[in-house]
């Protein structure tokens, strides 16, 4: 020991555990040089994981990600070593996605203002819906308007895709839903008459649960959530409790359906029945949104990086769960809600109907919330021109990204969970990058607000639509 | 030519002839029969100006019919309302909003050119007897080299005047203006702004450098964020130009409009 004091002091070794995001430690005390990077922990921790092939990952010490050599590490951010230091491993996307800087195409189609655009799951198509009561498909390659499906009877206010690629929803103003073919660019049958008021979510089952999508759920101003059945085209299930408008609707992957209100309720409901599982309370006013920690994995369905394509619905299921048991892992389902009490909550509804964390620090509403793809971060919009990052897994606040000068309203993580897109009412969209927390890319072009933005899940364009009534499509 | 009413007088006295009515239908029935027989038989101008007459009357007919009919018919509704928002918006309150600046490089080029399209494009002259004053000074007040502006003027934060010995224009304390009401034409709503300067003056380019605020004068505005002006590249609008729509002089305070 003596010996050891004696010589030089950077060969004294420190003592750490390596723990997941959720705090479990990974096999005993580790006695680690300090010149190790994060190089060496990640051979580490492949052995340690009896990973086949050697994965990325990222290594925290609370909540800093080591960059350097450990020892340098900690004298910088002055960590004590007196105890047992936890190094927190996440795991990264074996892809990375370059952050779009320059506009490729602006298309112009729309007579009204674009207020919903979304990519298709396997990114080969794109949808958008607009105030001049049409929803459009684009096309990708040509960068050229491919159909115009005119049907409904108002603005249209929501799209979404079914996972599996194969069909589009729409609901309008008038509280009518239609569904359409992207391949031909018709409607599918007659539209679904139920809803009294406007339409203000929709959500389809997720692919793992039932490979032909065959469900989806739509949520209305007039209170009451209806699910859908494609094939039969009738509404299967009127889930009504909700008192006031209900503003946002998610699927999860266990099949239960979430719902938050204006009546400052989030509801979580049980689809084979409808009935109503929990009640989560705990904001003071409007909840606006809700996210999924797995909402990316649902929405994609079977469609990976990789671009494999799916012939029969036996494999588009199998793929679909097995990319979803893959993003979950092991943790719980989490939700986080957020509202007009500026404030957000982090649930786990599957276990408890009380809130894990609350998350403080906007000073306006906020607009929308969003799980990065792997879980790991939520990204929070709000009108007070911030953009928040918060922890996943804890609900610790973790970084604000200012820039904007006008309210936020969307924001679109990229596919390997490093750059995070939002769209403002400032007319412009910002790229962030989440690992030095800075602003990566500014990108004007917009004559007026953003209403909409999405990043395609193969990572290559992000296309916004917004009051200017263009389309516009960005690249890297 | 009839000389007086006496047949409604008639009429008043002893009433109708029994067989009126009768006689009246019949010559009614009869009249599309005699009419289509003029129709047939009425050539050159006189069918032509028959068949425009009738034209006219036919169509007169259908839009009386249309118009009487509009109550009882069912009508399909087609109009989308304006202004489209999505859906997270729907319930929130119309918050007040101007549009971004339309292309920066348009608005570059026509600054250059030192053009706007104003709402007042044209200004009344203003000869320089009644723009200055001439002031008297020396000894025995001979001296006549020395004016006064009788107009607004604005004067910028930084300046220091000329020795009075030297100073040729007098810009009068009680005419001199640091703010302005502006009033956004889309928002149609007015803000009291701080001046930055005056851009132009259209009587002349030494009232300009003077800083002379008449009516239709473009003065520039600092501060109009609080109108949530974006330019397109996403940054808050800081100064912007406002025309001057009243006199200021005789009302003590500025007036104006800014320039989109």
């Amino acid at each position: 020991m003596a010996s050891l004091i004696g010589s030089s002091s950077p060969v004294n070794n420190i003592i750490s555990v390596l723990a997941d995001p959720e705090g479990r430690p990974l096999g005993s005390q580790l006695d680690l040089p300090q010149n190790a990077g994060p190089r060496e922990l990640q051979t580490l921790i492949n052995t340690l994981l009896h990973n086949e092939e050697s994965l990325p990952y990222a290594f925290y010490i609370k909540d800093e990600e080591l960059i350097g050599h450990l020892g340098a590490h900690l004298l910088e951010k002055k960590v004590s070593v007196e105890q047992v230091l936890q190094i927190v491993y996440q795991p990264q996307a074996v892809f990375k996605i370059r952050p779009v800087s320059r506009c490729s195409a602006t298309i112009a189609g729309h007579s009204e203002a674009v207020l919903a655009v979304a990519f298709s799951p396997d990114s080969s198509c794109l949808a958008s819906g607009s105030g001049d009561t049409t929803v459009r498909f684009w096309d990708l390659n040509t960068q050229t308007p491919l159909f115009t499906c005119t049907g409904h009877k108002s603005w249209v206010l929501c799209i979404s895709w079914s996972p599996d690629g194969r069909q589009l929803v729409s609901g309008s103003k008038d509280g009518v839903i239609q569904i359409w073919d992207p391949v031909g660019g018709k409607a599918i049958g007659n539209p679904l008459i139920g809803h009294k008021k406007w339409i203000t979510a929709l959500a389809w089952e997720p692919a793992h649960l039932q490979a032909p999508c065959r469900r989806f759920a739509s949520s209305s101003k007039d209170g009451d959530i209806r699910i859908w059945d494609v094939v039969t085209r009738k509404c299967v299930i009127c889930l009504s409790g909700h008192t006031l408008a209900v503003t946002s609707i998610k699927w999860g992957g266990e099949g239960l359906i979430y719902s938050s209100s204006q009546d400052c309720t989030i509801k979580v409901w049980e689809t084979t029945q409808g009935k109503l599982v929990r009640e989560l309370k705990g904001h003071g006013h409007w909840v606006n949104t809700l996210a999924l920690s797995t909402e990316y994995v649902l929405r994609t369905g079977p469609y990976d990086h990789t671009g494999t394509k799916y012939t029969s619905d036996e494999e588009i299921k199998k793929a679909a769960l097995k990319r979803y048991n893959d993003s979950k892992r092991d943790f719980p389902e989490r939700l986080v809600s957020g509202s007009d009490d500026f404030t957000m909550f982090l649930w786990e509804p599957a276990s408890s109907k009380h809130p894990k964390a609350r998350m403080t620090g906007h000073q306006q509403l906020v607009n929308h919330v969003y799980f990065s793809p792997d879980g790991r971060w939520v990204a929070s919009a709000s009108f007070d021109k911030s953009v928040k990052l918060w922890n996943g897994h804890t609900g610790e606040f973790v970084a604000t990204f200012r820039g904007h000068v006008g309210p936020v309203y969307q924001i679109s993580w990229s596919a390997d969970s490093r750059l995070l897109l939002s769209g403002s009412k400032d007319s412009t969209l910002k790229v962030w990058d989440i690992r030095n927390r800075k602003l990566r890319e500014d990108l004007p072009g917009h004559a007026d607000e953003v209403f909409a933005v999405d990043w395609s899940p193969d990572g290559e364009k992000v296309a916004s639509g917004g009051r200017d009534r263009v389309l516009k499509l960005w690249m890297s | 030519m009839p000389q007086g009413d006496y047949i409604e007088l008639h009429r008043k006295r002893h009433g109708y002839r029994p067989d009126f009515f009768e006689r009246k239908r019949k010559k009614d029935a009869r009249e599309v029969h005699k009419r289509s027989a003029f129709a047939q038989k009425a050539l050159g101008i006189k069918g032509k100006m028959f068949a425009k007459k009738r034209y006219a009357e036919k169509a007169t007919m259908k839009k009386t019919l249309a118009m009487h009919s509009e109550r009882t018919n069912r009508h399909k509704i087609d109009q989308v309302e304006e202004g489209a928002v999505p859906a997270y918006l729907l319930d929130r309150e119309e918050t007040s909003r101007a549009k971004v600046l339309s292309n920066t490089i348009k608005q570059k080029r026509k600054e250059k050119a030192g053009k706007w399209e104003v709402p007042l494009p044209k200004v009344r002259p203003i000869a320089q007897d009644e723009m200055f004053r001439v002031i008297r000074s020396g000894k025995r007040k001979t001296k006549q080299w020395k004016r006064m502006v009788t107009k607004a003027t604005f004067v910028g934060a930084g300046f220091t005047r000329k020795p009075p010995k030297y100073e040729r224009f007098i810009r009068p304390m009680g005419l001199r203006f640091t703010k302005a009401h502006v009033t956004h034409p889309e928002l149609k709503c007015t803000f009291n702004l701080e001046m930055i300067g005056v851009k132009k003056n259209p009587n002349g380019p030494m009232y300009t450098s003077l800083g002379v605020i008449t009516k239709g004068t473009v003065i520039e505005q600092v501060n109009v964020s609080e109108l949530g002006l974006v330019t397109p590249a996403g940054k808050v609008v800081w100064g912007k130009y406002a025309q001057v729509t009243n006199n200021p002089e005789n009302d003590g305070c500025i007036n104006a409009v800014l320039l989109v």
